[in-house]
């Protein structure tokens, strides 16, 4: 029997039998669905994370040192919690210290951070990020101005009320007017708006514009940082491996800050977007982990009901069969026939489900802040496993086919 | 004539039916050759269908040898068997055995295909076999598109399609009327005259009686075995 005649065949069953086709397409079909699915999101947000996640939060070749790091997926246990809480802050005699020492071209910033209410006139703007920030910060986030400028060192050094914000804030804050030289009460003191920077868009739907930055050492700073302490301090390279070289040397160089003898673990965190991905890496290792299992359940259910549609094609078709073998098929014509007719139902499946999967993350993609990625690897797969599943299903029934006498398979009507 | 297609020799089959050993042949002894038109006739409970069995090589005898155009197929393993039908018989049925989801043109590819050949020459072939029987206007059509006759004849093709030893035919005008039976015995009268070998397993008299020689069975033994004058389908 020739490949394509058994090929054939199956569509044709497939074809005259479309509700029933379907019913024992589905195990298969949500199987294949699912692994699709859900690798292309994963897959895509490990792509959104690597890209816009970790390289706008934390930024290009860039690390924060601080007293714990801000990025914790997963658990943090009390004891945890309470031993970051014993630690100390990073303060101006540390950022002194790294910054004379590191010994590679870097550029610093040391920022605090509070959330507050801005009010300008009679309008309010709750819940924005004000921070306070050196100069270089602008070149750390690689912010680009719609209009005006960053600080000037002269204001930077004398602390000036002066403010640069966000897209959102001048929006809201500013309705039809240029923010550029009004005044904004943040706390009780009024700051001059000197600059304007670029819609920064959202990440996971939470904006990236609602921030204020003003002189490091202007009044607001009172707010957010006690004394000499920081929040942190960013540290920009001009490439990855003088960032590597440079975070080696910032943990060495707040060891000896610190005292901490060689067996003591360190007692700050240097955050980088490497750093800042490994909990997103360490939740997309356990869905990798576990998604096998919950294809192989779907598949095998699939695979289960495959068998018993064909079972019950073998004994629909025993006339059939005999008709053949009457006309010389022998037994593993016939065998072929009925695993390749499996195959191809199993196969249609997969393709339905690859075809519903990559659907659904697109969907998810266009409802939800998630990005998705089709992974071409995880089609060859869904391809693969359908082939796979309905050859194993089909080597029952088809054996049982096979051996049917002839003579009692033409009696049966 | 020495030219045999069929040699039986001493031929018994035996079935076990529960506890009791039933014996259906008891020991046949027939030769058939080329170009014969033979009925084989009897009762039921005669051993007939059991000898049908045997001629077509659906079933292996318990003893005894049976030579087919040469080659001694008693003994036999099944899917030489199966290579065996496909090459040297060809089977009419009384119930017509088409394939219902298949065209008349697909019917008759079917030997064919399970004997390796091309698709083309394949189809060239069904087309040949299809208009031999006078049907060359209805290959597309399937099985219940068509009448009773047209069905048996869309069989007719399908066994003659292989250019088989023998056409073995099994009541072949057992679910036709009787202007239709005349038009399926004509067809078979011309494919003798062709030079076919047939086997008609009938109970029927008159339909026997377009054979050359008659096979009567009875207990599964050979009663009477004559020739007698062909009468031509009307």
């Amino acid at each position: 029997m020739p490949f394509f005649e058994a090929v054939r065949m199956a569509f044709n069953t497939l074809w005259t039998q479309k509700l029933k086709s379907f019913f024992s397409l589905i195990g298969v079909l949500i199987g294949v669905t699912f692994l699709i699915a859900v690798v292309s999101i994963v897959q895509g947000m490990t792509v959104y994370m690597e890209k816009e996640f970790a390289e706008r939060l934390v930024g290009l070749n860039t690390f924060q040192l601080r007293r714990m790091s801000d990025f914790n997926m997963g658990n943090v246990t009390d004891e945890m919690w309470k031993e970051w809480m014993r630690r100390p802050r990073i303060n101006n005699g540390d950022a002194q210290f790294i910054q004379t020492k590191l010994g590679t071209p870097a550029l610093f910033s040391r920022s605090c951070d509070e959330r507050g209410l801005v009010t300008v006139g009679n309008r309010s703007a709750k819940d924005i990020q004000l921070s306070v920030v050196d100069a270089p910060y602008f070149q750390i986030k690689n912010y680009a101005f719609t209009s005006g400028r960053p600080f000037t060192p002269q204001e930077s050094r004398a602390g000036a009320a002066v403010a640069v914000i966000g897209a959102e804030v001048a929006e809201k804050l500013f309705p039809g007017l240029d923010p550029l030289g009004r005044s904004a009460t943040i706390g009780t003191l009024p700051y001059r708006v000197i600059g304007i920077i670029e819609k920064q868009g959202t990440l996971f739907g939470m904006s990236m514009d609602k921030f204020i930055l003003m002189p490091y050492d202007s009044p607001a700073r009172r707010q957010a940082c006690s004394l000499a302490n920081m929040d942190e301090l960013h540290v920009k390279s001009p490439s990855v491996d003088l960032m590597t070289t440079a975070v080696g040397r910032t943990e060495e160089l707040m060891r000896i800050r610190h005292r901490l003898r060689p067996n003591q673990e360190n007692n700050f965190a240097i955050q980088t977007a490497a750093g800042a991905l490994s909990g997103w890496k360490k939740i997309s290792a356990i869905l990798f982990a576990a998604l096998p299992g919950l294809v192989a359940i779907s598949l095998v259910v699939g695979g289960i009901v495959i068998m018993n549609i064909m079972l019950m094609a073998v004994s629909e078709r025993t006339r059939e069969i005999g008709i053949r073998k009457a006309l010389g098929a022998k037994r593993r014509d016939i065998l072929a026939q009925f695993i390749i007719e499996s195959a191809t139902i199993s196969t249609v499946g997969a393709l339905f489900g690859i075809g519903l999967g990559i659907g659904l993350a697109y969907l998810v993609k266009a409802l939800t802040p998630l990005p998705a990625a089709v992974a071409p690897w995880s089609i060859g797969v869904g391809v693969f496993l359908g082939v796979a599943v309905g050859m194993i299903a089909g080597v029952y029934p088809a054996s049982r086919a096979s051996r049917l006498d002839p003579i009692q398979a033409l009696r049966t009507e | 004539m020495s030219d045999l297609v069929i040699q039986i020799v001493d031929l018994t089959r035996e079935y076990l039916m529960g506890e009791e050993r039933v014996q259906a042949l008891k020991g046949v002894s027939l030769e058939i050759a080329r170009n014969e038109y033979v009925a084989i006739m009897g009762p039921s409970g005669s051993g007939k269908s059991t000898m049908m069995n045997m001629l077509g090589c659906l079933d292996t005898p318990t003893s005894g040898e049976y030579w087919l155009n040469g080659q001694e197929v008693s003994r036999m393993p099944d899917d030489a068997l199966a290579r065996v039908r496909n090459r040297e018989i060809g089977f009419v049925f009384q119930t017509f055995n088409l394939l219902p989801r298949a065209s008349a043109l697909q019917n008759v590819e079917l030997p064919l295909v399970y004997a390796g050949v091309s698709s083309r020459e394949r189809r060239d072939r069904a087309r040949g076999a299809l208009e031999r029987v006078g049907l060359g206007n209805r290959m597309d059509h399937k099985p219940n598109e068509l009448s009773g006759g047209q069905r048996q004849r869309v069989a007719i093709a399908r066994a003659l399609v292989n250019e088989p030893s023998i056409l073995l035919a099994d009541e072949p005008t057992g679910n036709l009327d009787s202007a239709t039976s005349a038009d399926v015995m004509r067809v078979f009268d011309r494919l003798q005259t062709q030079g076919q070998t047939i086997v008609v397993v009938t109970h029927e008299a008159d339909i026997a009686a377009h054979a050359a020689r008659v096979v009567t069975l009875k207990d599964g033994l050979v009663a009477s075995d004559a020739r007698q004058e062909q009468v031509p389908a009307a």
